[in-house]
């Protein structure tokens, strides 16, 4: 399962790091608080958050996740698209909230469990 | 392990601003460049740009201003961060996990969540703290050279 994948399957909308869609998602991780990210998610995890400041990128970048959905129809800052396109993170939009997104992510494969 | 810093090869000084979240993570992105270049590796730089970030979220979340160095020996890696702020009143409690003393502003954008301090001690080989209550908080944190493949905290 690819970023490209869950982008088709549930219509999202791309914000930035259009170049980075083919990477393998290795499962997810749903938090608004960043250092919960930090510790807990995994590299190749997609992210969903309802934060949409820069430093969401940031979080994303060191723990090299495979990208990060805004979910409830939130709208990155202009200060994140642009880091997003400078580390290539893919940044994608949902007006889904939360929990709907994962409960979809959890139907076509996406587990929270990620292997280590 | 040889500690001294006699023969220290790189240090250079990051001025942070407390309340400056719009700069946020930025010093942490000088240091992943800086380590990417110098050739280490990811494991690594993941390692103390995690600490590092934190650190920095401390003093831009809690202090009026401070300092991080990031000092590069030949067998570790070492950042030290000084502020002057409130300080610490306990730094017992400010380590366990979930303890947090962030206001509605912090936590709104996702920080003050009381992990900050542990993510740093989980990432780094050594870790030490020390505040003045009211006056300021030293941080500084070690990650070795040599040890680092065989520490992956959170693979």
């Amino acid at each position: 399962m690819t970023i490209f994948d869950i982008v088709q399957s549930f219509g999202l909308q791309m914000r930035a790091g259009k170049d980075r869609l083919h990477e393998e998602v290795t499962g997810g991780y749903a938090s608004d608080l960043l250092s919960d990210v930090i510790a807990h998610s995994h590299k190749g995890n997609i992210w969903i958050t309802i934060q949409t400041h820069p430093n969401i990128v940031a979080v994303a970048t060191m723990k090299e996740l495979a990208g990060i959905i805004l979910a409830g129809g939130r709208e990155p800052d202009a200060g994140t698209v642009q880091k997003a396109e400078e580390e290539g993170i893919p940044l994608l939009v949902s007006p889904l909230f939360t929990f709907e997104l994962v409960g979809r992510l959890y139907h076509i494969g996406i587990s929270g469990m990620s292997p280590c | 392990m040889e500690r001294t810093e006699n023969n220290i090869l790189l240090h250079q000084m990051f001025r942070i601003e407390g309340g400056d979240f719009k700069n946020a993570g930025s010093i942490s992105d000088r240091i992943k460049k800086i380590l990417k270049e110098a050739g280490f590796s990811n494991t690594l730089i993941r390692r103390i740009c995690i600490a590092a970030f934190e650190a920095e979220m401390n003093v831009i979340c809690y202090a009026s201003k401070g300092t991080l160095s990031l000092l590069i020996a030949p067998s570790f890696l070492k950042v030290v961060v000084e502020d002057e702020g409130k300080g610490i009143p306990d730094v017992n409690l400010a380590m366990s996990e979930g303890y947090s003393t962030a206001d509605e502003k912090i936590r709104e954008m996702g920080f003050g969540a009381g992990m900050g301090l542990p993510n740093i001690k989980k990432n780094a080989d050594e870790m030490i703290l020390t505040s003045k209550y009211r006056q300021g908080t030293h941080l500084e944190f070690i990650i070795y050279l040599n040890r680092q493949e065989t520490q992956l905290p959170f693979e």
